[in-house]
């Protein structure tokens, strides 16, 4: 530490709230508790300078931080107390965790004499949430609290983001010391940047110069390393077709003449199929995870696969990469662009892509869109809502059928806007991200679009948007059924519908018990001025359209299935 | 897990002396099911840094995916694994029998044949002591077993790598050797 800078005695409580000022956190999401009480004091002396937004359940507090954080690339923040505060935020971590959103969760702890005794509200937090966490550590000494904060923020946010916690017992926050707050820029055990290797960069131009029937996958990495741009004129340089897995929607706009769509299990045909018949694919920060990929052993095993990647455990893990080029993809295709070779288009490719998509739009798409029955089907609501905002609006998505059919329908045309859960699939993600979206980015609309099952899992955080009047638009596509599990059971199960058929209460009613308006339509007639009315609504909105109830999203690559197999029906 | 070329690997780790870091190790092979057979850690030549040595039974392809894993932990330095014949390695082994047994019996000639010592006398019981690869303490067993062994303990693998990459060529490569101290050169 600097010598000469000025110290002043604080308390550790007030060294955590101006440790989270230096680090430039300006709204944090929490519950308060006994074991966290010290802290939320000083959250009360200090809430000219950070805003607490009180949820429902800590479980909300994580996924709006990740909201935050996704739409933003900063870091978002949860505080929770000890015991079941901290567990119950468990579930946003591991999702954190997998889809790579950078949050600091802060939990209180029971004092340091009481550390495994059992204690009231004690749980063993760092143990719980260990495999789940990029990095935590527990606080037992006032001292650590401004080194550990600042190295919490450097991890979290630094390299392959990821969640931290750090845990302070209750004597730690309570303690006074001399407080001097320092940024982490450096961990000697940890080292995020690494160096481009220009011959890994020199080899991958190389073959993707040479490609005849190449093909791009975009991913998550691309949008936390702010590479859009590059993308996007690496793509159109070379003029390759360009797919995005499910987190790296938004990283390209949709309605680019290079836009093939999402790549994986409801993917669309034409990537799917392209993925087994292309002879190089270069994926850029994603990681091959199995919805994409299907069965690995007839996977791309024709192509030569390029692999942009910045986690080194990523190259090889479940695709052998034949040119990995490892490093921060904004940097390695900076590298890149200028060693490509302009083409000047690719007609054969381009005629199987517009064969195979017309085959989709005939087979799939023209009906989603404009259903030939009288139900309303989610996917034709997606895309009058992707319409109606331009595909400029901030989606939150919760898990299941109406997910992948946004994935499909709505047209993300600017970037950071797709906040879902991808890797852990977590049902009740949807309402709170979209909170914590709203509050990181009040310019943007935002539309929380979740199915009927999903928003039961964590709709009391319509209590936050009664309390901060935070205007969150809330469209819940109504089924009566769990969906995707119904869709599977139909498939795969003979229609043995084993408990996914579900009641829901009176979402309208619900609404107005928390002040917040609300509408239910089921008929197609109603549709665009139902859209109309929340989009234009000043303040929260929550929409009810009850879908067709045993619709099934297709295309579909079954499980076990190669990309080739994707079924249209 | 897949069983194709099954083998013995031994994975060093040098990492930082943090609480809970053994169990976040730990967790990487309970996660893949991987039954770890020894594990053996202690403060290596670098002040603060502790080296783990893991042994472990693993295909080539497990082992590369499971070293990267470990590698990726904030608190972990860096991360190697070797085939048996890329180390030079020792365990120990203690064997505890009744001292009585010593008396007109061959033990002594046992411990001697075996290049083991006698570490421990008292009137009651004697403990043994015998370095060597797994298999050679194993042998030592075998020829006590007839004499009653009262109990028996081994430790795990330590292993020093033949010329290969180390922690101070890594340190070397990514720059970092003045952040280090060396417990040699205090």
């Amino acid at each position: 530490m600097e010598k000469g800078k000025k110290s002043r005695k604080v308390t550790g409580a007030e060294a955590v709230v101006l440790s989270l000022v230096a680090e430039g956190v300006e709204k944090v999401f929490g519950y308060p508790g006994g074991a966290i009480m010290p802290v939320y004091d000083e959250f009360y002396k200090y809430r000219h300078k950070i805003k607490h937004i009180l949820v429902r359940h800590e479980q909300g507090g994580a996924h709006a931080a990740q909201g935050e954080a996704r739409v933003t690339n900063k870091t978002g923040v949860a505080i929770a107390t000890s015991g079941p505060g901290a567990t119950n935020l468990i579930t946003g971590i591991a999702d954190a965790q997998i889809d790579s959103t950078p949050i600091v969760c802060i939990t209180g702890q029971v004092a340091s004499h009481l550390l495994g005794t059992d204690a009231f509200q004690e749980t063993d937090v760092i143990g719980i949430s260990s495999p789940v966490v990029k990095w935590s550590f527990q606080v037992t000494r006032a001292e650590e609290i401004p080194w550990a904060i600042a190295k919490a923020f450097y991890i979290a946010n630094s390299g392959r983001p990821g969640p931290v916690v750090i845990d302070i017992t209750k004597d730690a926050q309570q303690a006074e010391f001399d407080f001097e707050y320092q940024k982490c820029e450096f961990v000697r055990s940890y080292n995020p940047i690494i160096e481009v290797d220009l011959d890994q960069v020199k080899e991958a131009a190389q073959a993707i110069n040479g490609a005849k029937k190449p093909m791009i996958i975009v991913g998550h990495g691309v949008l936390l390393g702010d590479a859009q741009k590059e993308v996007l004129e690496f793509a159109e340089k070379s003029q390759i077709p360009v797919a995005t897995t499910w987190l790296g929607a938004s990283a390209f706009p949709a309605k680019h003449e290079l836009f093939m769509g999402m790549v994986g299990m409801h993917g669309a045909y034409a990537p799917n199929l392209m993925t087994n018949e292309c002879d190089v694919l270069i994926s850029i920060g994603m990681r091959f995870d199995d919805r994409v990929t299907g069965d690995l052993s007839r996977y791309a095993k024709q192509a030569k696969i390029v692999h942009f990647e910045l986690d080194f455990s990523e190259v090889d893990k479940n695709v052998f990469a034949d040119y990995p080029v490892l490093g921060d993809c904004k940097e390695t295709l900076n590298f890149l662009n200028p060693m490509i070779i302009e083409s000047d288009g690719r007609e054969e490719w381009f005629a199987r892509w517009k064969s195979l998509y017309e085959k989709e739009v005939e087979t799939v798409i023209n009906d989603d869109v404009n259903p030939p029955g009288k139900d309303i089907r989610m996917a034709e609501v997606v895309r009058k809502l992707s319409d109606l905002t331009e595909g400029q609006a901030i989606i939150a998505t919760d898990v299941g059928q109406h997910q992948m059919i946004t994935a499909r329908y709505y047209e993300f045309m600017d970037t950071n806007t797709n906040v879902t859960s991808g890797g852990l699939g977590t049902m009740g993600f949807g309402l709170p991200a979209a909170i914590g979206a709203k509050v990181a980015r009040p310019d943007k609309e935002v539309v929380a679009i979740i199915g009927d099952g999903g928003f039961q899992m964590t709709l009391q955080e319509l209590g936050v948007i009664m309390q901060e009047k935070i205007p969150v638009k809330i469209l819940i596509l109504n089924n009566e059924f769990l969906g995707m599990v119904r869709q599977w059971q139909q498939l795969f199960f003979e229609k043995r519908y084993a408990e996914t058929e579900i009641e829901s209460p009176n979402f309208v009613l619900l609404a107005e018990a928390y002040g917040i308006k609300g509408k239910s339509i089921s008929e197609r007639t109603d549709l665009d001025g139902a859209l109309k009315e929340m989009i234009d609504s000043k303040e929260s909105f929550l929409l009810e359209v009850m879908v067709e109830k045993e619709g099934n999203v297709f295309p579909m690559v079954p499980t076990g299935a190669s990309v080739a197999e994707c079924r249209l029906k | 897990m897949s069983t194709d070329n099954i083998k013995r690997f031994t994975i060093s780790i040098y990492a930082e002396n943090h609480i809970g870091l053994a169990g976040r190790l730990m967790q990487i092979f309970t996660r893949r099911k991987i039954n770890i057979d020894s594990l053996t850690t202690s403060e290596s030549e670098i002040e603060g840094i502790y080296r783990f040595t893991i042994v472990v039974h693993i295909s080539q392809n497990q082992v590369i995916k499971v070293v990267n894993q470990i590698k990726k932990v904030v608190d972990v330095m860096v991360a190697f694994y070797f085939d048996e014949d890329e180390i030079v390695y020792q365990e120990i082994a203690l064997y505890k029998i009744k001292s009585s047994t010593l008396l007109g019996s061959n033990v002594e000639k046992v411990v001697r044949k075996n290049a083991a010592r006698i570490l421990y006398v008292d009137k009651e019981f004697t403990v043994i002591e015998k370095t060597g690869h797994k298999e050679e303490t194993q042998e030592l067993f075998e020829k006590l077993k007839p004499f009653g062994i009262l109990e028996f303990v081994r430790s795990g693998r330590v292993a020093i790598a033949r010329p290969m990459p180390n922690l101070h060529s890594w340190l070397e490569e990514v720059g970092l050797t003045d952040k280090f101290v060396l417990n040699a050169k205090k």
